[in-house]
């Protein structure tokens, strides 16, 4: 097991509460966040369990449509390309493309969960599609592939997953959403979705998906959220 | 409650055989506690220190929650906001809110976060294992009527206040409820942190979206606790001493 507080966290936290008023504190008190944000992401690799499922909210639960937040950064609703394909590659056998028949043709994963966004608000939705697990079984992913990174036709939205989180049971590429196809406000024509992580883990508008050995980063997490984001 | 300390139990079946423990050896062990209490200061170090290293964990805290809060400054799910909250959509005031955007208050709330419970678990192992907790814990057989008798006074419905030994009544009612409050902003935090890994926790809170209220509103409690503490310490500032320096033994 990792060392609950190492002597370096220990002496940076007390850097870090010293120097806060002083000039170089902005520097100390970045280091010490950083040094903070990578134990925070070792607790939480430690708490996550691949075969943890996602409690199911009762159907009443359900959020009305309209009232379920859609997120992009483009100016305006992203809209796929006629000749929309998925490229899956990296550290993977068969270097694939799918269009979106294939994918539905895959083995189809269903469920009701609770959504958490890094702002705060919670929702609930029905999502369908098929497993990473699934797909990754399809193009032989490497097993020393330790992350997997989600691009996008949003404006180059992007995001890198550890491998666990991506192999969960839950963790999908939906192409619906409560029972429907899904619509362009949500991601169409696939994206990214699972109730392990934070909302803004999940890449809508998938390009592509790539098995990888070093993370990258993510649209959020390049500007300061955390890399990790789970819940 | 047990009124003696789980060592001085585990001693006296050491040294015989019988399964209850013979009453001298309740005397001795009665004694032998109220010896290691005089020998402490009014306010040990222990105590001392982790109550001033919570100040600025504290005030870290709700500003850095309170910024966090401002990302999405409702009550309820999406789609199910909750009617009896008056201030849906109204952020915190700036002033109040420390680590400048989101991204940045949550870096800060969770780092300091673990110091605030490490600082926390120190205290209460130590307030467990010294028996502290006897003069300090608000325990209703014995403090009720003095709570209510210095309640009566300061209302001036009374005109002296109750007889107090170590702390009246009312100081130990609020003391407790801070702790308790503590506790249940830690578990409520942990239960909005890891909804699905922790979702047990979530769950006896009654749901991610009930858990965010507990959590709001121990920052209420906690910030009126505090309000009420500074001006009942500006009232008796011998109190402020004390928690500096420890005051006298015995």
């Amino acid at each position: 097991m990792a060392r609950l507080i190492t002597r370096r966290t220990l002496l940076l936290g007390l850097a870090a509460s010293t120097a806060l008023a002083g000039c170089d504190g902005g520097r100390t008190a970045t280091a010490f966040l950083a040094e903070m944000e990578r134990w925070n992401e070792r607790v939480d690799r430690l708490l996550f369990s691949e075969n943890r499922l996602a409690p199911e909210p009762p159907a009443s639960d359900l959020t009305p449509e309209a009232d379920f937040p859609s997120y992009f950064i483009s100016d305006s609703v992203p809209i796929a390309p006629d000749n929309w394909m998925l490229a899956v590659g990296g550290m993977v056998a068969r270097p694939s493309v799918f269009s979106l028949d294939q994918l539905m043709r895959m083995p189809r994963t269903g469920m009701r969960v609770r959504h958490h966004c890094v702002e705060g608000w919670s929702a609930v939705a029905e999502w369908h599609g098929v497993a990473i697990r699934e797909l990754a079984k399809t193009v032989g992913a490497s097993r020393d592939a330790q992350y997997v990174e989600f691009r996008s036709f949003d404006n180059g939205y992007y995001s890198t997953w550890d491998i666990e989180s991506s192999l969960h049971p839950q963790t999908i590429l939906a192409y619906g959403m409560n029972g429907k196809t899904l619509d362009p406000g949500h991601g169409a024509p696939l994206r990214l979705y699972s109730p392990v992580k934070l909302g803004y883990k999940s890449v809508k508008y998938l390009t592509e998906v790539n098995f990888l050995a070093n993370r990258t980063g993510g649209y959020w997490e390049d500007q300061g959220y955390d890399w990790y984001g789970g819940v | 409650m047990d009124p003696h300390p789980v060592e001085d139990r585990k001693s006296a079946r050491a040294t015989t055989p019988l399964r209850f423990s013979p009453p001298w050896s309740e005397t001795t062990a009665a004694v032998a506690a109220e010896t290691r209490r005089r020998a402490r200061r009014a306010q040990p170090a222990a105590i001392r220190l982790a109550h001033w290293i919570n100040i600025p964990l504290l005030v870290i805290m709700a500003g850095s929650g309170l910024q966090i809060f401002a990302a999405y400054p409702a009550l309820g799910p999406r789609g199910g906001l909750y009617r009896w909250y008056p201030f849906q959509n109204d952020a915190p005031p700036s002033w109040l809110r420390f680590g400048g955007w989101l991204a940045g208050a949550r870096h800060w709330h969770f780092a300091i976060a673990w110091f605030l419970i490490f600082n926390g678990v120190i205290y209460l192992i130590y307030m467990i294992a010294s028996g502290e907790w006897r003069r300090r814990v608000f325990i209703p057989s014995r403090d009720t009527s003095n709570a209510l008798a210095m309640f009566a006074y300061y209302l001036r419905l009374r005109k002296s206040p109750p007889p107090e030994d170590f702390y009246n009544g009312l100081q130990r009612m609020a003391y407790t409820s801070a702790i308790l409050f503590g506790v249940v902003v830690v578990l409520s935090g942990l239960a909005i942190y890891k909804p699905v890994q922790l979702y047990w926790i979530t769950a006896a809170f009654g749901g991610y979206d009930v858990a965010r209220v507990v959590h709001l509103s121990c920052l209420v409690l906690l910030a009126s606790f505090t309000a009420m503490h500074l001006v009942l310490v500006a009232l008796h500032p011998r109190t402020i001493v004390t928690m500096v320096t420890g005051g006298q033994r015995g």
